[in-house]
């Protein structure tokens, strides 16, 4: 079984071969272009709107890419316009040129994997990386989603979890290599020479002995590709050594388009005939509306609809002030019985301790050796509360999306920034009551994602906006709409307890979560680099009705802060160093001990900090990934204000693809848990989020940076996540080098002035 | 009634009403989408524009108030990437996410063209008013260091 794309053979003597359809999963192009949106309409039997896309400057605005010489012909209308690409398996292309396109799955929200992964492919294939050309691969789990384990094909496409380099590392590790037999199968037959002797160069195939080369390119117009790639041996993949592209810190593919406006974002998509939606949400989380002034509101100018939503009322206008000054004019009588109503987030908080109190058990998470009698036998017992308040995700682009119902209403074209384009794209399915196949979905950039952008409910409002009217319409959210309908990093109480031996070492720790959030609790929660030999670790809940979600590391925030600052706790009350008492209880992990004599070493830790500073520190795993952190602080005792100078952190994250981008992503990381650590408070009272944005909801500015120095651990181990460990790591750090410095500690999280102030004096 | 402004170094007339904000005539009718709506209420500086030169809201900046006068947005910068900032930029690889950046790129090229070696205070206190949620201050101040460093070096000789 061959697949050919429909182009001349390179030499006519060539006897022309049979001509397949390329697999289904290639035929599809991923993007907006003009070509996917016809084999779409061929697909979808037709009679869809057939929109044209305009971005920036009028331009067509197709897959979020940087002009370049490729769109010379990726942009190209008619599809087979020369030079021929031909499709080697899903992921990759081979142009008659040389060019290679290759298709990356994960959603590309700063955290660099849209390059990641098209290096780890060009890696085994051997690929020319200059040549290289990277496009979102077409919304497919089964041929483009990721398995937890990073071999095999198919899954999630869902980009969540520092998942995606790791969960598709050895995957795409066999797809380049399988392409790279590939091409060397084919000039051995054409040049009648063993494949073993053939070696590669990158874009290049060569043969020592006859002193001939052919390039990728040149290869591509003649060759014969099976439907599936050959499998190729874990044991036959490239060793580290001979590696040409990981490892290198490649410049990312999406950065240039970043910095002249032309990247697109799914608020910066237009297309011809486009509305302008706007929703007023229920004020309290998941009220109804009861009724609302439908016939008023229609009536201003610009108005085309309204349409009364689950939890919220919509209005669609024909331009983006009208349909903000509609939404404006809503007036909506919310019925009664919404679960959160009455809510008092600060009260519920305070009510935690009491459900901590309580005899009941809670959930076990994990439970290790004889905690009660390990208790009773303890030279000193510590015990500690740890709050956590609720945090929003605070991604710098609203929420939004552009969609585009057909007029029959069974099948529609949505354009939008998502971290799950496949269960995004199955959601509008099932609202319109359609085939996944109906419906022809555009990832878009992605203005962060932070775990937000998991969910679906943007986009499908969109879908329902523009069925409403059988127009094309983009949905804004406001930012007030984006903080106020968020879904939270839920609020949490840590209860901590530890017996110590003789020697100040725990032997005995119990840890009890309190809180609305279930599985967001439970992460970050185990602490298995820690030996203590008799542990009880529990979850006990509570019910709010607010919407809560992942967010950035999950609860290892929350967990990790509590953890590292009572650990601290103990080896103050003992008079064991910070680091030496971590040290003690890493014992059992060579590379967890590496990461944290690493950071020791990076951070002076034992030296004198300049006058009016300590430090702190805080060892964390996530996501696979170990990293210990030092922060180096001081406290205005006047106004309360911790100051963060220095940070360093130490990781240890097995294989690094990119490191550069890597180390900007846990930087990256250690600035949110920074902000979490120093401003982010949500609160609700009356069942409604008192917050609306950002002047009073702070997130970390410029001018409260510190300087930030990041180290990576060199390994030839399987590549684990880099864009969360930097965020659990921040706050028990600079709890800690907050006692460090006062002698008091910070048990709640963000460490406000008036906080702080109430630790100073209380 | 028309408002006509200069944008980009090009004469444009728009027929939105005079009162809405600059911000959206800019995205939504001109189709310059590199000015970025982050907040609108002039707190995270995702839109930010020059006005005559001046760093701007364009989300608080209504039409009307532009009516004669010179707007750039990222689209103006420069032709082809060549500012020297969106050069360092590259260079840092700042952005992530990206979608402040037209907005730090704009406030960052008001500094260096009234101050083309500013300290790093004064970096930090002209920068300090943008929004990043993913961490780029770093590198984006490492960007504007190395952009002043360049304007500052003979042609041929930038770092």
């Amino acid at each position: 079984m061959n697949t050919r794309a429909p182009s001349p053979p390179r030499e006519a003597a060539r006897p022309p071969r049979e001509v397949r359809r390329p697999p289904r999963a290639t035929r599809e192009a991923p993007q907006g272009a003009s070509r996917s949106r016809r084999d779409f309409l061929k697909q979808a039997g037709g009679g869809l709107s057939f929109a044209l896309v305009f971005g920036p400057a009028g331009l067509a605005a197709r897959s979020p890419r940087s002009p370049d010489a490729w769109d010379a012909w990726t942009d190209a209308d008619p599809p087979d316009a020369p030079p021929a690409q031909h499709p080697f398996g899903a992921w990759v292309r081979i142009a008659t040129d040389g060019q290679i396109l290759i298709y990356s799955p994960a959603a590309e929200m700063g955290q660099g994997s849209m390059t990641a992964l098209p290096v780890v492919l060009a890696e085994e294939m051997d690929a020319d990386w200059d040549r290289v050309r990277i496009e979102h691969s077409p919304v497919e789990p089964a041929v483009y989603g990721r398995s937890w384990s990073g071999r095999g094909r198919g899954g999630s496409m869902m980009t969540a979890g520092s998942m995606a380099v790791r969960g598709y590392y050895m995957n795409l590790r066999a797809a380049g290599a399988g392409i790279r037999r590939v091409l060397l199968e084919n000039v051995a037959r054409e040049w009648g020479v063993p494949a073993g002797e053939l070696t590669t160069e990158p874009g290049v195939v060569m043969h020592a002995a006859s002193g001939r080369r052919i390039s990728y390119g040149e290869i591509a117009a003649f060759a014969e590709v099976p439907d599936e790639l050959p499998e190729v041996a874990e044991a036959e993949l490239k060793s580290p050594e001979d590696f040409r592209l990981i490892g290198r810190s490649l410049p990312r593919h999406d950065v240039p388009a970043k910095t002249d406006g032309s990247a697109v974002y799914a608020l910066d998509v237009r297309v011809p005939d486009m509305l302008y939606g706007a929703i007023a949400r229920a004020p309290v989380h998941e009220a109804s509306p009861a009724s609302f002034n439908g016939s008023e509101v229609e009536a201003l100018p610009g108005v085309v609809g309204t349409l009364r939503l689950d939890y919220g009322v919509g209005v669609i206008a024909e331009t983006v002030e009208e349909a903000f000054a509609a939404r404006d004019a809503l007036e909506i009588d919310w019925a009664g019985g919404a679960r959160a109503e009455g809510f008092d987030s600060v009260a519920a908080l305070e009510a935690y301790a009491g459900i901590a109190d309580g005899n009941g058990r809670g959930r076990p998470l994990s439970e290790r050796g004889d905690v009660a009698a390990a208790m009773e036998a303890a030279a000193a017992r510590y015990e500690a509360d740890y709050l956590n308040d609720y945090v929003y995700h605070a991604q710098m682009e609203p929420l939004g999306a552009v969609a585009s119902v057909n007029a029959a209403g069974d099948g529609a074209e949505v354009w939008a920034g998502t971290q799950a384009p496949d269960m995004a794209r199955a959601a509008v399915a099932r609202e319109l009551g359609v085939a996944v196949e109906r419906v022809a979905f555009h990832p878009c950039y992605l203005g962060g994602g932070l775990g937000r952008r998991t969910m679906a409910d943007y986009i499908v409002e969109a879908v329902q906006l523009s069925r409403s009217v059988r127009r094309p319409v983009k949905l804004i959210w406001t930012r007030e709409d984006d903080l106020q309908y968020g879904a939270f990093r839920p609020m949490s109480l840590q209860r901590l307890t530890a017996g110590v031996d003789d020697n100040g070492n725990p032997v005995a720790w119990t840890h009890t979560v309190v809180g609305d959030g279930r599985g967001l609790l439970a992460s970050g929660i185990s602490i298995q680099y820690y030996d203590i030999p008799n542990q009880r670790i529990e979850m006990r809940g509570a019910s709010h009705g607010v919407r809560t979600k992942h967010w950035r590391a999950v609860g290892h925030g929350p967990n990790k802060f509590a953890i590292e600052a009572f650990v601290d706790d103990i080896a103050r009350g003992e008079g064991i160093d910070p680091v030496e008492l971590r040290r003690t209880l890493l014992g059992g992990s060579p590379r967890a001990v590496a990461v944290l004599d690493e950071v020791a070493a990076m951070s002076g830790w034992g030296d004198e900090p300049p006058s009016g500073r300590a430090r702190g520190v805080a060892f964390v795993e996530r996501s696979g990934t170990l990293a210990a952190g030092v922060a180096e602080v001081s406290v205005d005792e006047t106004s309360g204000r911790i100051r963060v100078h220095r940070f360093w952190c130490a990781a240890d994250g097995g294989t690094i693809v990119q490191p550069r981008n890597a180390r900007a992503q846990i930087e990256g990381g250690i600035v949110n848990g920074l902000s979490t650590a120093l401003f982010e408070r949500l609160t609700l009272r009356d069942g409604r989020v008192e917050q609306s944005n950002f002047h009073d909801y702070p997130i970390l500015r410029m001018s409260d940076m510190p300087e930030i120095d990041v180290r990576l651990l060199p390994s030839r181990e399987l590549p684990m996540g880099m864009g969360e460990p930097g965020v659990p790591v921040a706050a028990g750090a600079v709890a800690n080098a907050f006692a460090s410095l006062t002698g008091r500690p910070l048990r709640h999280m963000p460490f406000t002035p008036e906080r702080v102030l109430e630790a100073l004096n209380g | 009634m028309s408002t006509t402004f200069t944008l980009n170094g090009s004469p444009v007339t728009s027929d939105a009403p005079p009162g809405s904000m600059l911000l959206w005539v800019l995205r939504e009718r001109l189709g310059m989408t590199g000015t970025r709506y982050g907040c609108g209420v002039g707190e995270c500086g995702a839109c930010t524009v020059h006005l005559d030169g001046d760093p701007v809201r364009s989300c608080r900046l209504r039409l009307s108030r532009v009516a004669g006068r010179e707007v750039t947005t990222i689209e103006g910068l420069s032709p082809d990437r060549s500012h020297p900032l969106q050069r360092a930029w590259i260079e840092e690889e700042a952005p992530q996410c990206g979608y402040c950046q037209s907005g730090q790129l704009m406030q960052a090229a008001s500094l260096l063209a009234e101050n083309p070696s500013p300290t790093r205070d004064e970096i930090v206190g002209h920068m300090d008013g943008v929004l990043c949620r993913c961490g780029t201050y770093g590198r984006i101040i490492r960007a504007i260091e190395r952009a002043s460093a360049a304007i500052a070096a003979p042609a041929g000789r930038a770092r």
